[in-house]
């Protein structure tokens, strides 16, 4: 066991935390208040390889491991979450479902274009009656043809506003229920595609969540991502990759709630000293660091796991799980450290509690985190 | 055995750093029971030699070459260097100024000899000299002594009083061989029109992010008008682009010691407190209570410095007449 | 055109200096590239990309030092050399001058760039002596460096301005910042460091003797300056606390 940062980890570290202090700190807060798309901050993280972490240089990613990807989706979370998202699911949502599933073509267009930056991409499960009961979705693609005609509408779907490519779930033969579900790879310039509803959100504002509308939206055979009849597979091994991210994501915010709590009670003086000297507040630190350090190896854990091409949907589940709930708790404990000034928009607490939740929902919520992790040591 | 000062002038002009360093000089001969000899290197500069005279030097060499007009690192370290040869002193000293920075170590890898930069402190005991020059910007103060037989150092401006006092003053002309140089300058650019050197001035008075915006930069303008004083920044005004790095004051800018430093909408992060902290007298206007720079400002006003610098600025025109 | 830059590795500027025993303490103090040096290591990769040839980045350290290097390969530059050995363990500007005067005295450069002060020592020494072993023109303190035919056009900042100045190659150069914006190492520049070249070589492999590198300086000790003590906050009517600063400026502290 080796719990020490090899080279390359620690030189990505420390660029990631100099690139999110300098350039995505300084542009968190009127990203948020503004519910502004980072798009300056994104095409700089694609041409610093953060857009393709885990994608081998052959195409145009970083070829690094997911411990390095875990790492630096913390520590660009750690001043913003949107961004932060956005990088996730370009990362593991878009880019690595073609990484595992795709055709040697749609690696050489769809997914160099990703992982480089060129382009953008989302991922389109979510709909209107398929939240956690994924196998329910409705849209449907009918092949027509060289040409898949797709049909329905995705909701909730990060990027949807700015991405480039989507990779779609559809039913392409209903009877057969999750069986008859299929991945695509869809270029959003197609006609026959529109952007519907953008949501109005309590937290990650710089981040779209927008509806995908596809009304006879054609899109060529190849497009076929992995088998016919797969594709409810291909989502549920997408998402457990993607629990990584998020879980990295959850790490971040909790960590900069920690750090701006106890910088915040190291310098508050009532009734004549520091809070920090209050056993109150000292026992509040003490619980949420043990309770980030406990979820940061859970979740490095599952990387290193996936790293080693063993098993890891439990602990990346159990790592999610642990991430946004200490994400949420250490949001709340350090808005109560700060006392009225936590509840302000002085401060970036109270930006941390909004952005927190999320964390518990998308991906997998906190309940069927439980199920997933259930499931695996039950069966 | 004698103690060698090189003597800084620009454009015909002694500069002030110069008669800090002959005053300097003095004190450690005397202090060495040794003689104080004055390099003056320069085109057109024979007339110098008076002033420098009233600083205390024994014997002042000067050459006066058309060839010095402008500085250049090949020619004056050439010059230098051959002075230092035939005098063969114990101790050499310079100004830490552009051109003392940049000449020094040229001449001490020469000569061979070691070199203690940006001295704040020399002191001359049990026939030794030891320099105290700040490390890390100023966050610890290192002695050295030096094992050559030459010594070389370079003095911090602004510390060193200059003080005039009387020296034999024999005037005699230094013939060196001048090298060609592979520089040639081209251009000077003057900028900061009529106010004094950061290093060099006596007040200044620097702005911060706290300024909220470029043009926050005339008010402290005004108020460096109303003192005579240079202007200053802080790393994250550079860094946001209102400001030149040359006016930057800290451990990536300017280290300086002025008389009196104003420091306006300034929080004082560690760098720049490295930077100002030997300023003898600190002033901090900052409307942050919890700002890092009332720990070390000798008076500080908590409040808003576009409220505060405007009727500090009337209030100073009366007391100092500018 | 091949170019050398040189580096230091120092204590990261956040750093607090704590002493003991007369010596500065480097428990727990993170070390970085030394700040200036990223402007000059930045511009010889910028040099290499618009005119080709090869960007050797070279220190005097120790093992910590390799990692820096690294650093500066996953910039971007082509390989790096390390001269590491303990009779260079309380080296001077005097000692890493001789010793990188003697490593690239068999190198072929066109142009040296290096940090114009590091921000441990301050001392500006080392480009110039390099300069002087080396018989090059120098120029200190750059903020801007264009590459002519046979010669190079820099600006350099003096006290009260700046000078525009022919410099002819071969030369060395030392950065100020504003001469470029540094960029990070992208993550596949980071991947193709690991597999560049680092040579680490002893005095004995430059052909230098421990007497050759004698440091001329020695520190004989080091000590925190004297705290500064938190004075007097001037609280109320803003006409008010300013008549009573100018008061205190004038009559007290006598600066005015
Ligand atoms: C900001 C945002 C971004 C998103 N981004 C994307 C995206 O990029 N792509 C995408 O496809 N989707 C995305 N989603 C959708 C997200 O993954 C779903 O919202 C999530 O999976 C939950 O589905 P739901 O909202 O329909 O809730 P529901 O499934 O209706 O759940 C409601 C509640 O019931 C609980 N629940 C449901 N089923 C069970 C069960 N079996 N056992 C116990 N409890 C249960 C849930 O835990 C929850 O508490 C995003 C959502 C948001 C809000």
């Amino acid at each position: 066991m080796n719990f020490s940062y090899s080279d390359e980890e620690r030189m990505m570290l420390q660029m990631t935390r100099d690139f999110a202090e300098r350039t995505v700190k300084p542009r968190a807060k009127e990203v948020d208040r503004e519910h502004k798309y980072p798009a300056e901050t994104v095409k700089q993280m694609g041409e610093l390889g953060l857009l393709g972490v885990t994608v081998a240089p052959e195409y145009d990613g970083a070829g690094m491991s997911n411990i390095c990807y875990a790492i630096a989706i913390e520590e660009i979370s750690r001043h913003c979450a949107s961004t932060g998202i956005i990088m996730s699911v370009n990362n593991s949502l878009a880019c690595e479902p073609i990484k595992l599933f795709g055709t040697e073509a749609q690696k050489k267009k769809y997914l160099a274009d990703m992982a480089s930056g060129r382009k953008l991409g989302c991922l389109g499960l979510t709909e209107s009656n398929a939240g956690s009961d994924a196998a329910n979705v409705q849209t449907t693609a009918v092949l027509d043809g060289d040409e898949w005609v797709i049909n329905g509408r995705k909701i909730f779907i990060t990027n949807g506003g700015e991405a480039d490519y989507c990779v779609l779930i559809a039913s392409t033969d209903k009877a057969k229920g999750h069986r008859g579900i299929s991945a695509f790879i869809v270029d959003l310039d197609n006609p026959g595609f529109s952007i519907g509803t953008l949501e109005d959100k309590l937290g990650i504002r710089g981040s779209s969540t927008a509806e995908l509308v596809f009304e006879d939206c054609r899109i060529p055979k190849d497009n076929l991502l992995g088998e016919q009849g797969k594709g409810f597979k291909i989502a549920l091994i997408t998402l457990d990759g993607g629990r990584i991210g998020v879980a990295a994501q959850a790490l971040g915010i909790a960590r900069a709630a920690i750090e701006d709590a106890t910088a915040y009670a190291k310098e508050r003086v009532q009734f004549g000293k520091p809070i920090a000297e209050l056993q109150a507040i000292q026992w509040m630190i003490a619980d949420l660091s043990t309770e980030y350090e406990a979820a940061r190896l859970l979740v490095h854990r599952a990387a290193w796991l996936k790293d080693n091409k063993l098993p890891y949907s439990k602990e990346a589940a159990m790592g999610k799980l642990m991430a946004s709930e200490v994400a949420m708790k250490a949001a709340t404990k350090g808005i109560q450290i700060l006392g009225g000034y936590g509840y302000t928009t002085d401060y970036p607490l109270e930006r941390y509690f909004r952005d927190a939740k999320i964390t518990e929902i998308y991906e997998g919520t906190s309940e069927v985190m439980r199920l997933v992790i259930a499931h695996n040591i039950l069966r | 055995m004698s103690i060698v000062v090189f003597a800084e002038q620009r454009e015909g002009a002694l500069r002030k750093i110069a008669t800090e360093v002959v005053s300097e000089g003095k004190r450690l001969a005397a202090a060495a029971g040794t003689t104080l000899k004055v390099l003056l290197a320069g085109s057109g500069v024979a007339g110098l030699a008076d002033e420098i005279k009233t600083f205390g030097a024994d014997e002042i060499a000067v050459v006066d070459n058309d060839a010095l007009k402008d500085y250049s690192t090949e020619t004056y370290a050439a010059v230098l260097a051959a002075y230092l040869q035939q005098e063969n002193p114990e101790l050499v000293l310079l100004g830490h100024s552009a051109i003392g920075k940049d000449l020094a170590p040229r001449v001490a890898a020469r000569l061979d000899a070691g070199l203690v930069p940006d001295c704040v402190k020399i002191d001359y005991a049990d026939g030794d000299f030891s320099f105290v020059h700040p490390v890390y910007a100023g966050k610890a103060l290192a002695t050295y002594k030096v094992k050559s037989a030459v010594k070389i150092a370079t003095l911090r401006p602004n510390v060193f009083a200059a003080a005039e006092q009387a020296g034999a003053g024999a005037v005699s002309d230094f013939a060196a061989d001048i090298p060609a140089s592979r520089t040639t300058l081209k251009e000077m650019v003057v900028s900061g029109g009529d106010r004094p050197e950061l290093t060099e001035a006596d007040v200044i008075c620097s702005g911060g992010r706290g300024l909220g915006k470029p043009e926050g930069f005339e008010i402290i303008e005004q108020l460096a008008d109303a003192l005579g004083a240079a202007v200053g920044s802080s790393r994250a005004a550079v860094d946001a682009g209102w400001r030149e790095h040359q006016y930057q004051v800290g451990q990536t800018g300017k280290v300086v010691s002025p008389n009196l430093y104003v420091a306006c909408g300034i929080s004082g992060a560690i760098q720049h407190l490295a930077g100002m902290g030997s300023s003898k007298c600190i002033v901090a206007v900052n409307k942050d209570p919890e700002a890092n720079i009332f720990n070390v400002a000798d008076f500080g006003i908590e409040g808003d410095l576009y409220k505060v610098l405007p009727e500090l600025i009337t209030k100073l025109k009366e007391v100092t007449g500018n | 055109m091949n170019i050398v830059a040189c580096i230091k590795q120092t204590f990261d500027t956040e750093a607090k200096i704590a002493v003991s025993g007369g010596q500065v303490s480097d428990q727990g103090v993170n070390l970085i590239l030394n700040p200036y040096d990223e402007y000059a290591v930045e511009e010889a990769i910028r040099l290499k990309e618009k005119n080709g040839g090869e960007v050797v980045v070279v220190s005097v350290g120790t093992d910590k030092t390799q990692e820096a290097l690294r650093y500066c390969l996953a910039m971007g530059a082509d390989r790096a050399v390390l001269v590491q050995d303990p009779a260079l363990g309380k080296a001077d500007s005097a000692s890493v001058s001789v010793t990188l005067g003697k490593l690239l005295a068999d190198m072929e450069y066109d142009v040296i760039l290096c940090g114009n002060q590091a921000v441990d020592d301050g001392a500006s020494a080392v480009p110039s002596r390099l300069a002087e072993k080396l018989d090059l023109p120098q120029a200190n303190v750059i903020t801007a460096l264009e590459i002519g035919d046979g010669s190079a056009t820099v600006r350099r900042e003096v006290d009260g301005g700046s000078e525009i100045l022919d410099v002819q190659l071969p030369a060395l150069f030392s950065a100020q910042k504003g001469l470029n914006e540094v960029r990070y190492p992208s993550l596949p520049g980071i991947m193709k460091a690991k597999r560049k070249e680092l040579k680490v070589v002893g005095l004995g492999d430059l052909g230098l003797s421990a007497d050759d590198v004698a440091p001329k300086t020695e520190i004989v000790n080091v000590e925190l300056p004297p705290a500064r003590q938190a004075g007097k906050v001037l609280k109320g009517e803003v006409a008010d606390v300013v008549a009573e600063l100018v008061t205190l400026l004038k009559n007290e502290a006598k600066v005015i």
